[in-house]
């Protein structure tokens, strides 16, 4: 099997298992307990509290919330910051967003706030001067991905959030940070960012724990109410196992982060041009160098994406499609039509997302057995003088 | 990850007839680039037979499959034996399909619909014999997907549907803006409201039913308790009983009359029936 959907999911890192399995077998303790036994857990947590701070660059480990996920510390930090805020009802955020952000935003579109959904070139980079001329003094949040999960194209939002802190200083800046967490260097005290969320099974923890971070002069009210856990900001007993998970997680994607954006980047770019120079119906739906270095998007035309990924299923190769026919919604993939993408190539698009385990033998593999793949689906489609165009224009 | 049948798993992966036949007596058409799948259908003709058969499909597995397993299903037939396959035997020949992908088997019956109008005459619509719902069914109801009115109420007509949803999962109709949604429902309300009146039975009929219904689901129950129950009379929905054996002077008589008998008979025959002992 060939894994390379990792902008979706990432295997567990052994070492990461490792170092949970403590606290899922003798270390159980409560670590809110007052006895010697709950000491390690205790312990364990304060030191993924500090990892994860190294991990983003955060001056404080106070400033660090444990969630279940990544979707959670997005709730948790719109909901939480419009909660305290409710004087502000207007909203910017991005046409290309991820889902669990932007239907929160549509929610409180419902419930009477204005929200302004900022737009995309045909390369997916953002419009940044849009953004300005959206910005208000009655903005209450501006929200922006650090990197998008499709494209992988990365966000100004350093200057992002420069631009908002000189304009109107009382607005909040919200990171989604879930597809730039151990791809890219994050440095959160150097930004204005206010607050940032990530989910650990994105960079080989597993799958139910995230990270909000908070900037120590943000106030936000909890999402989920109850005890005393993550200083009253987040209740429920802390879940010591995955907490440790995602501190390890934390610590090993910070230091492969110059093989990420070497050693990935090489193999990323190979698979790139090998499938754009082998597949004659292949067009890059992205091209721009600022890009997360494991991700490419790209768009087989007049094939639909679907039957793409079972064929490559069938050869055992793991990848995901922005097409219709992937989600069951019968509409591709927003962020691809906000680009603006072609009909022709919208359907037909597939992202191949690498991580620190991908091989060279696996992208060779892929490089060299898409081409008799694509040979047999472009032969299906009913629009062959197409084809037979794109073909001798590529020859 | 869909629950795909084997057999289209077979189809997808291998899929029968592809190709075009370049002297084709009939061509139809389906679906669109820009709406994710397309399908087009050729078939040659010996006589009204269709000799052969070959497709050219844009869209996902269970499409392929669709158009794959409706060329077999077509080759060898007569034109009047294919114009009575619908999306439903399309999508039963494939053992299935899971809800949301139904649309597919829809798109393999269009176009051959289409290649079939072209054999009668465009005039001349066989597949509509009892379309008195509207006089205007090339309507388009959903804009997103070029969805006509006629072939929402055939997707209705065929499968049962019931819900917004299921029309959405075999047209896509309803499945992008979401703007023509309240016009759906109020045809399924319609069609709903139309095959209600169809199905209201004659006295005759009504009075045979409840006479069955008593006889084989509610007399051999009172049995087993020692008792029985006669049908005297149907007045309207009043239906007038006697109980007989250990059920007549029973104190619980007309609980078991209520909760018992005319349950069956609201739930089998009609729900506004009221029973009555004499």
């Amino acid at each position: 099997m060939i894994y390379l959907d990792n902008n979706a999911t990432t295997k567990v890192d052994e070492k990461v298992l490792e170092e949970m399995l403590p606290f899922l077998r003798e270390e159980y303790a409560n670590a809110s307990s007052m006895y010697d036994f709950a000491k390690k857990p205790a312990d364990a947590i304060k030191k993924a509290r500090v990892q994860v701070r190294d991990f983003i660059g955060a001056e404080s480990e106070k400033d660090i919330y444990f969630t279940s996920c990544g979707s959670e510390s997005a709730n948790m930090a719109i909901k939480g910051v419009l909660d305290c805020n409710k004087e502000k009802k207007h909203i910017i955020t991005t046409k290309v967003e991820h889902p669990c952000v932007l239907n929160t935003y549509k929610y409180f579109e419902k419930n009477g706030y204005e929200v302004d959904y900022i737009g995309v070139n045909s390369q997916g980079e953002l419009d940044f001067e849009e953004l300005k001329s959206k910005l208000r003094k009655d903005t209450a949040l501006v929200s922006v991905m650090w990197a998008n999960n499709e494209t992988g194209v990365i966000n100004p939002v350093e200057e992002i959030g420069e631009y908002i802190k000189s304009k109107s200083p009382e607005t909040r800046f919200f990171v989604d940070a879930v597809q730039a967490a151990g791809k890219i260097p994050m440095n959160v005290k150097d930004t204005k960012i206010d607050l940032l969320g990530i989910s650990g099974h994105k960079f080989h923890a597993p799958k139910g724990v995230g990270v909000l971070y908070a900037k120590s002069n943000v106030r936000f009210t909890p999402l989920i109410i109850g005890g005393h856990q993550e200083r009253g900001l987040r209740a429920g007993t802390e879940n010591v196992p995955y907490i440790v998970g995602i501190g390890k997680a934390a610590e090993l994607a910070q230091s492969a982060l110059d093989y990420e954006l070497k050693e990935v980047k090489r193999l990323r770019d190979k698979l790139e041009q090998g499938i754009l120079k082998n597949v004659f119906n292949a067009r890059l739906n992205t091209s721009i160098s600022n890009r997360v270095p494991n991700t490419v998007n790209i768009g087989f035309e007049y094939v639909e994406g679907e039957l793409i990924l079972l064929h490559l299923s069938d050869i055992g190769v793991c990848a995901s499609s922005g097409s219709a026919c992937t989600s069951g919604s019968l509409e591709p993939s927003h962020v691809l039509r906000a680009m603006g993408i072609p009909f022709t190539a919208l359907h037909g698009s597939i992202r191949f997302s690498l991580s620190r385990f991908t091989t060279e033998d696996e992208v060779d593999f892929v490089v060299d057995k898409l081409p008799a793949i694509m040979d047999k689906l472009t032969s299906l489609s009913p629009f062959q003088d197409e084809l037979a165009e794109l073909k001798r224009r590529k020859a | 990850m869909w629950e795909y049948s084997e057999k289209v798993l077979d189809h997808y992966r291998n899929p029968r007839n592809v190709g075009k036949i370049d002297d084709a007596d009939l061509i139809g058409e389906a679906g669109s680039l820009a709406c994710g799948d397309s399908l087009k259908l050729y078939i040659k003709l010996d006589g009204n037979i269709i000799k052969d058969a070959k497709f050219l499909t844009f869209g996902c597995g269970s499409a392929v499959a669709s158009s794959s397993i409706l060329t077999e299903m077509i080759i060898g037939k007569t034109i009047e034996e294919a114009a009575k396959i619908t999306n439903k035997d399309i999508a039963d020949e494939l053992d299935g399909l899971p809800q949301e992908k139904m649309h597919c088997s829809v798109m393999g019956h269009e176009a051959l619909e289409d290649a079939l109008k072209k054999y009668y005459g465009e005039d001349e619509d066989i597949f509509e014999e009892d379309n008195n719902y509207s006089h205007s069914g090339d309507k388009i109801i959903c804009t997103c997907f070029n969805v006509t009115e006629n072939q929402i109420w055939e997707a209705i007509k065929v499968n049962g549907l019931k819900t917004v949803e299921d029309v959405t999962n075999y047209t896509k109709a309803g499945g992008a803006c979401g703007r023509c949604k309240g016009v759906i429902k109020d045809m399924i309300e319609t069609y709903l409201k139309k095959e209600g009146q169809e199905k209201e039975l004659t006295p005759t009929q009504k009075i045979l039913k409840i006479s069955k219904v008593i006889d084989q689901q509610i007399s051999p129950q009172l049995q087993k308790d020692g008792g029985d129950i006669e049908l005297v009379d149907v007045i309207g929905n009043v239906v007038k009983v006697k109980l007989v054996g250990m059920c007549s002077g029973c104190k619980n008589a007309s609980m078991t009359l209520k909760n018992f008998v005319e349950t069956i008979l609201k739930d089998k025959v009609d729900s506004s029936i009221e029973v009555e002992q004499v």
